[in-house]
Formats: structure tokens, sequence, C-alpha cells
């Protein structure tokens, strides 16, 4: 296999594929093999998705609570979020995301904080609703908080603990909102299954509860940024500049109370599509708010993303205001590319991770002259990989019927009938609104497309491909690296970021650049290791 | 501030927990999976269970951690596991071919009841474990304990399921480790070798959680206990199991299953406990103390003699796990600093027991407390109260460490923002050293950070 690409013409994976299913025991070759797929963007091809692990395959893939709890509420830094549970659930999740948040020198933060009801083996026997409601006063009382949320962990909808009606009971008692999740791990395939649920939950108890509406000319919500290195802030920056008022973000550098006030917005933007669509979804359902996907990873991906945000509000002004931020950033985005291709020009890439982070970063990639030759989701369904056009021929197993989907209908209180209006004579003009376009036509033609790839899959990938970055996270982190390959995380940005918007684009690109130029990596061979000879010598020399 | 809501008084709390001292089973039962050679540890839960032990492990160690899970799913929930870590076992043993797959439970299928003798035996029965390989098991219910029984259950597994007696004694010693880093392990053996002790150490995860990049990745590295050691350990003539919550359990079923006599021993952290330590290899290996070991424990008595004004009357809070806390305590008595507060997630009446042995006298104003309630959070408190000057703990610290300005020393688990654990250990004489460097380095960056320009100090 060589390592450098030439052109744009990749090889065939078909033979690779073949040989990973090989090793495989029959039933889970056949099903691998669907989740497996040699790209052509010119014809249509299913990637099977969002369905279950195949038990004793090394999986990327975590539970539902880490979908929703981990990532998508643990981000607002006002919530007490009580874990019902054993103690490990609310522990591993405790600070682990690198979401950043700024609550101000005296403003509200509890995401320095694990709470859990740390359930004994008594609870699970007797019941742990008494142990729960007893936490939740004693969060009360000791914080204050405007609102506690609960998550249950796979012991909770065993011994049937209803967090519910325990939400419901001490709401009443406290006069604050508590709500729940149930949320436990083994729910669906993945963390997604979580992602839905929080978003319901979310919107089933927080959207809505106030209306007022925030000063500006232009009012948007960022759904599907979690703020990780610092992301979030990046972008608050550009809108802040524009004169957007950005009223919430789902949820990197959140507070309950922008959740509160989300519905009155013009505009929603999503970023992590996975994640986030159904709350965009709903509002568009339910107060007429129109929804179209965004992207900030990546130089032109920024640019483009601003500009759509202007063409949507029709202003003149607000669109020189964009140009004047991508003009002004695109320098420092040019000599930064020029000073790091030298290293990255031709290399190559891949990345399994997340719902829309393995499409998104391929563009950072791209600008640097990289070429991302595999790429998966861990937790992706169909839409993520094919485009949301095949959302109505998607099948629900009964894993997925378990989730929820919300009976939402419009609020003729709050209806954006404007929005509707301004969103029919925007599609008429060509701009795309609630749609995404999945990764599998934005990459090249023989790109070998894994979903939920297993620790021999990744090893054979690395064997053809012998990638020169890899992206996963930190489970695979040391793994990949130790076969020779340096591995940046994607979840963590192993602690450095923000990747964001223009200078985070910037960071990245410096950031790979070392990554490929790493002179240790050069140092792996030891020089007596090809010098046997003289090895030999010293030794009957009796040093 | 970061812990800005934490208040000052202290309130009495029965339902919730914050910042916990400990976590769960399961991730101990995968750490002492990975001191067996060719083990690949097993989750039999929801596959978060897995991910979130893993990234833990790996975080701690920047080592690869490898484990697989059963996926369980909601319909596996439901009608129980079996069918998972049936086709897990199969296909483990088929794609990732280990020695020995090591299955632990999670408070999930626990709680659904499932029981992992009778699918461990199926699966041998089915013809779904080849050969000379094995599957080795134990129930780490989430809800019991911490992650240090779940370590203990996974080394009493090991003693289950491997040790025999052939009636045949050998003249070695079972040595049972604690939960320590891989390089105490190593220093452990350095310390037995030195002694010439023969001995079996299990489990040993160095050379599995601290190997070398060489730019090919070992599923199974070479480290680990062999099965064949496991299994001979039943033939040795006594075991020194060292760490009470971690080893007692598979020090004792030993010696009901095979009749190997032990002796039970503190972690050889500090002075007093290594010495202890040292004693009872001595007599059970039936070897002499070498010079070079006296040698080492001189050293470290030298450099606290050398260094005592900075130690003395310092107040130290810790937590952690009893295993450790307890002789870290001992040796910081005598160090003569006053370790003031103590909390582990760990139950065990003993602890409180052997604390107030330890400190009734020297420390009355000592604070401590383990089990339920005894977390983070409390400490904080009780800092908030009456402040210390040095904190001893897992990485959490650094958040109490930033708010109070406090020098901090990084023990247990897990460390997760600095390295050193896998490769410079705190057991033995030696690592007593490291201890003092440590906890010195910290209280002189602070004297030399904040002391006047007047009276900044060139030599200390």
């Amino acid at each position: 296999m060589s390592k450098k690409v030439e052109n744009t013409i990749l090889p065939d994976p078909s033979e690779l594929k073949e040989e990973i299913l090989a090793k495989y025991p029959k039933k889970v070759a056949k099903k691998r093999d669907k989740s497996m797929v040699v790209n052509d963007p010119e014809v249509e091809q299913e990637v099977q998705s969002n369905v279950r692990t195949i038990p004793g395959i090394i999986t990327q893939r975590g539970c539902c609570y880490a979908g929703c709890k981990g990532v998508v509420l643990g981000p607002t830094r006002d919530i007490v979020n009580i874990v019902h549970g054993p103690i490990g659930c609310s522990f591993y999740a405790w600070l682990t995301r690198r979401n950043q948040t700024d609550p101000g020198p005296e403003g509200e933060n509890f995401m320095m904080y694990a709470f859990s009801t740390d359930m004994q083996d008594s609870n699970v026997v007797f019941g742990g609703e008494k142990k729960l409601e007893q936490a939740i006063r004693e969060a009360h009382e000791l914080f204050h908080p405007h609102a506690i949320a609960i998550f249950s962990t796979c012991p909770v909808g065993l011994i049937g603990d209803d967090v519910h009606s325990v939400a419901r009971e001490m709401k009443k008692e406290l006069g604050i909102n508590v709500f729940g999740f149930s949320c436990e791990g083994y729910k669906g395939v993945s963390q997604s299954a979580g992602h839905h649920i929080a978003n319901n939950g979310i919107f089933k108890h927080v959207v809505g509860l106030d209306n007022t509406k925030k000063p500006g000319k232009y009012r948007v919500n960022l759904l599907g940024e979690y703020n990780i290195g610092g992301d979030a802030f990046e972008l608050e920056k550009y809108f802040e500049e524009m004169g957007i008022t950005l009223v919430s973000t789902y949820s990197g550098n959140s507070s309950i109370h922008d959740f509160e006030n989300s519905h009155m917005v013009d505009l929603n933007m999503v970023m992590c599509h996975r994640s986030i669509n159904y709350i965009a979804e709903m509002m568009e359902k339910k107060y007429g708010i129109p929804w179209f996907k965004v992207n900030f990873i990546g130089a032109d991906a920024t640019a483009k993303s601003l500009r759509k945000i202007a063409e949507y509000f029709e202003d003149a002004e607000l669109m020189a205001k964009a140009e004047a931020i991508i003009k002004r950033e695109m320098k420092a985005v040019k000599a930064a590319i020029s000073e790091v291709k030298p290293k990255t020009d031709g290399k190559l890439a891949m990345m399994f991770v997340g719902g829309s982070r393995a499409h998104h970063y391929q563009e950072l990639f791209s600008e640097m002259g990289m070429k991302s030759v595999s790429a998966g989701y861990e937790f992706a369904h169909r839409d993520d990989y094919e485009g949301r056009h095949v959302i109505p021929d998607i099948k629900i197993d009964a894993d997925s019927r378990n989730i929820e989907e919300l009976e939402v209908s419009p609020d003729e209180a709050m209806w954006r009938a404007d929005l509707v209006e301004k969103k029919a004579k925007l599609v008429k003009a060509g701009l795309e609104f609630s749609d995404y376009v999945g990764m599998l036509p934005e990459m090249d033609k023989n790109a070998l497309v894994i979903d939920d790839v297993s620790h021999w899959e990744a090893e054979k990938l690395i064997e053809f491909y012998k990638p020169d970055i890899f992206c996963a996270g930190i489970k695979e982190k040391y793994v990949i690296q130790k076969s020779g390959v340096p591995l940046k995380q994607l979840h963590s940005y192993d602690y450095g970021g923000p990747y964001a918007g223009f200078k985070g684009a910037v960071n990245f690109y410096h950031e790979i650049a070392r990554m490929v130029s790493t002179t240790a990596w050069s140092l792996v061979t030891p020089p007596w290791k090809n010098e046997p000879a003289l090895v030999a010598k010293m030794a009957d020399a009796k040093y | 501030m970061l812990l800005r809501h934490t208040p000052k008084k202290v309130m009495e709390r029965t339902g919730l927990t914050i910042n916990p001292a400990k976590t769960c089973q399961p991730v101990g039962a995968m750490y002492a999976a990975l001191g067996i050679h060719g083990c690949l540890p097993h989750s039999h839960g929801s596959q978060g269970c897995c991910s979130y032990h893993r990234s833990a492990l790996t975080r701690h160690y920047k080592e690869p951690i490898m484990a697989a899970t059963s996926s369980f799913t909601e319909g596996s929930s439901v009608f129980g596991g079996q069918a998972n870590l049936l086709q897990a076992i199969n296909n483990i043993f088929t794609i990732y071919d280990p020695q020995v797959i090591a299955v632990h439970s999670t408070c999930l299928s626990e709680t659904i009841g499932d029981d992992l003798k009778q699918i461990c035996e199926k699966a041998k029965e089915d013809g779904k474990v080849p050969l000379g390989k094995h599957i080795i098991y134990c129930n780490t219910p989430s809800y019991v304990g911490s992650h240090v029984t779940g370590y203990s259950n996974m080394v009493a597994g090991m003693v289950n399921y491997f040790s025999e007696s052939t009636g045949k004694i050998n003249d070695r010693i079972n040595l049972i480790s604690g939960w320590v880093e891989p390089s105490d392990m190593r220093e452990v053996k350095r310390l037995a070798t030195m002694m010439g002790a023969k001995f079996t150490l299990f489990p040993d995860t160095s050379d599995v959680v601290d190997t070398p990049m060489t730019g090919t990745f070992e599923m199974y590295p070479k480290g680990g206990t062999s099965i064949t050691e496991l299994i001979a350990s039943g033939d040795n003539k006594a075991t020194l199991a060292f760490g009470e919550w971690a080893t007692k359990d598979a020090a004792i079923k030993l010696e009901n299953k095979c009749k190997v006599p032990f002796e039970l021993a503190d972690l050889p952290i500090g002075i007093k406990a290594t010495d202890r330590f040292i004693q009872k290899m001595s007599k059970l290996a039936e070897v002499t103390i070498p010079d070079e070991i006296t040698a080492e424990r001189g050293k470290l008595i030298d450099i606290i003699t050398d260094m005592h004004q900075y130690l003395y009357g310092k107040r130290v809070a810790l937590w952690g796990d009893p295993d450790q806390l307890i002789p870290m305590v001992e040796f910081l008595l005598d160090m003569d600093m006053k370790p003031v507060y103590i909390v582990s997630g760990t139950p065990g009446k003993k602890m409180h027991q052997k604390l107030e042995a330890l400190l009734s006298t020297k420390v009355p104003e000592a604070k401590f407390k383990n089990g339920e309630g005894a977390d983070m959070f409390l400490m904080h408190q009780w800092i908030k109260n009456e402040s210390v000057d040095l904190l001893i703990g897992n990485t959490y610290g650094k958040y109490i460490a930033r708010d109070e300005n406090i020098p901090f020393v990084r023990m247990g688990f897990p460390i997760i923002d600095r390295i050193g654990h896998s490769y410079f250990p705190t057991v033995g004489y030696m690592g007593g050293i490291r201890i003092v460097e440590k906890i010195l380095s910290v209280l002189m960056d602070k004297k030399d950070a904040e002391s006047p320009e007047t009276s900044f100090e060139l030599v200390m």
C-alpha cells in the first residue's frame, strides 16, 4: 500500500474489507458487511447504522446515559444534575468532557460537582425513590438552584423507581423546576438514544417557560455546539460582532435560563445534527422556527455558514459584516495554511468519532491538503451518512421504537407565521433548510466508510492505509499510537482547542502539523537495532 | 472560585453524595484482570460501563486498556444477558484470541440476576472456549462497596478459578498485590528479588499498563502473571497479601481452597509499613534481609531527618482508598506531620478503628470518615472551617487546591493530569523517598512563590 495518494483517486479497499470480514464468525461478518461501505458518491448507498453493537466486538460506543447526561445536559452550568444510581455513572461523567463555561465571577456553576444518590444494595432491593427525594431536598437546601434534573442509570429502570413522579412531587414541594430523564444505559444502542431523550426532556420541561424577547435585531440559537475546548466562545465573538443575538447554545456555555427562552428566536442553526436535530424539528413544528445546518469546523465552512446566516436575514449590512469578518480572519488562515502545508500536504487522515465530527473535520484536513481515506461515526444514524432524505426509509427497530417521539403540535399564540413565510420565500431562492446531506456525498470515491468501527477493523485499517493521523477518542488514543500512528482526540481535543471558527482552524492546522512531524516518532527504532555485528563484538570484548 | 457553591457550614446528608471519594466495582475488576498475562477483561452489562472504565483507566495510564462488553440492550435487560455473553465469548476467542477472558458483572446484570457461573459453564459445554483457554468471572455489583471491592473480587476470582493444590508444596510464596501502580508492583518484585525470595506476584500489571513505544501494538503485552503461575499458587508454601481491602478475600480463599497459610500486611507505604512488609516476607520466604534494603531504609530516614523542619506539624488532608490511606497516615505521623482530615468512599469499619488507633493520641483533632457520605465535598467543608497545609489524593483534588491555595500531591486513583505514577513507585523505602520528595517540592514551591523578597531563600 502506497503511503501517498496521488491526485484524488483513492485505492479500492474492497480486498481490505474482505480481509476484515474473513476473521469474523459468519453471522458477525454478515452484519458488519452492511456497516462497511466503499464510497461511490455517484450512487445511493446504504450504511447500516444505529443498530446493536455485536457483543464481544470491541466498540467505541458508550451508553444512553452518557448521551443524555454526559453530552447534552452536562454542559449546562446552573442545573444541579443528580445521577440516580450507583456511584460510578456520576463519577465517570464528572468533568471528563471538557465543556467550558463562563459563569462570570459570581454566577452559578455546578459543573465542577458530581451529584449522586450513591445507590446501595438496600436501595436496589427496597427501591431508591425515598433516597432520591432526600437527595433532591438536600441539593435544594445546600445550593438553592433554579432547577434540578434527575438522570436514571441502569438499575433504576429495572427496579421500577419512578423518577418522573418523584420529580413532580419535588417540584411541588420545593417550588423549583425538577425534571427527570429515563436514560438508563441499556436503552437504545448507543449514546444516540440518550441525545434524543435529553432533547425530549428539555423540550417538554424547559423550552417555552420564558417568553421574554431578548433585545436585538436578529435572534438565533446555536444547536449542537458543546463548547469543548472553548469552541463556542470563538463563535460567540462572531455573532456579537455581526450584531446577532445568540439567545441560547445547546448546550455549550449555556444556562437553563437561555433554554427557557430559546423559542423566542428567528432561526435555529444546527451544528451537531445527530445529537440535537430533534429540538430543531420540534421547535419548527411547535413555533414555526426554521432551522438549517451550519458548520464552523474549517475556515471555508465557517465563512459559508456566516454568509448563510446573513442571507437568511436578507440584510446587506449584515452580509457586509460577515464579509468583513471573513476577509479579516482569512488572512491569518491563509498564512497558517501556507506555513503548515509543507508538513501536511498529501498526508492521509482517518476519523472515527461522534455523529458529526467525523464529517466536519474532513474539511479542516482538506484545507491542509490532507486526504480523508476512511471515516465513520460512533453513534450516527443513516441520515448522518446518506442525508436526511433517507429518513422516511429508515426501518424503526425494537431498540429505536422504545425511544419516545414527542407529539408536537403548533402553539397558536407563539406561532411565527412570518418565519414560515420567510422560509418559503428563501427556499424558492435556493437556500437550504431542514437538511443535512451527510458524510457520503462529500467523501471521495473509494473512501471506506465504517459505522461503529471495531478494534479489529481499526487495526486492519492502519495496516492497509498507514495513515499519518488517526482521529478518535481516549479509548483508542494509545492503542493507535502504539502502532506508530499519532492519534488526535476529537472528543476532548487532547486538552487543546478551540478548533471552531477561523482561529480554531488555525489552531488545528498547527496542531496537526505538530503531530505529523513529531521528532520522537523517528526515534522509535534504537540505533543498535540494525547493527547486530557491532553489539556482538562489544559483548565479546567484555565491556 | 471553581467550587464556589461549597458552603462552610456542614449539613448532614443522607441522600446526596457530592464529589465522591470512590467509584464503582467493575473498574477495579477490569484493572485487576489486566494483571493476568494474555487476559481480556469483559464487562457484562451495558456498553457504557465498559466505555467508562476503559476511559478512566486509559486517562490514568495513558496506555491501551483493552476490554470487551456484552453490549446489553433493553431486550437483554428483560430476558437476561446469557445470549449476549455466550455470543461475546465466541466472538472474543475468534477475533481477539486471548488466553483468558475475565468476566465481571455490573449493576445491570446483577439486578436482573444473571448467573455468571452458569453462563460460563454453558459456554464451555457449548464448545465456545477453545482448548487451553479460560474464562474466569467475578460478581461486581456496583451498588456494593467501591472500586476497591471490585478489584478484590477479581483477585479472589483468580484464586477461585486457577489456584490448584497438587499436594506438593513449592518453595515459593505468593505475593497478592493490592491496588497499586505497575511501578509499585515492579518495586515489590525488586525487593523480593533482592531478598532472594522465590515468589509469584499476582495480579501484576507491570509491563501491561506501562509498555514501551515500539511502533507495534501488542494487544497482550509481555507482562501479567502467567496462568501456570496462577495455577501453581495453590502449591506455594505461604501467601503474603498486602492491602487488606483489596487482597484479604483472595488470601482467605486460597487458604480455604489449597491450604496455603497467609499473612496480611498493609501496603508497604512509608517506613513502618515497609518494615512490617519486609519482615513478613523474610519470615514467610525464609530469607534474610540484605544490607542493601537496610541501606535504602536508612536513606529514607536520613532524608526525613534532614528536612524535618519543613515537614513538622504540617496539617494534611487525604482522600482515597483505605489500603493506601492507613499506611500513609502512619507515614505522615512518623514524619511528625498532622493528618487532620481523611475521607474514603470505600466502606469498612476497620478503617475507622485503625485510624483511631493511629491518631487518637497524636492528632486528637483529626476528623475521618469512610463509606456512605464520606466524600470530597465534606472534606472540603472541613478544610473551609480550618485549612490545611497539604492535600494528598487523586486528581479531583486540584479544584480544592486551586480554590484554597493549598499545595497538592497527587496519589491514588485516578491521576489523570500528571504522569509518573506508572514509573516511579510509592511503595518500599525508595517509594517513601519519592513521597517525601513530592511533598517537599510542593511545600517549598509555595514557599518560594509566596515568601517576601526580603526573606527569599536560596538554600533550603
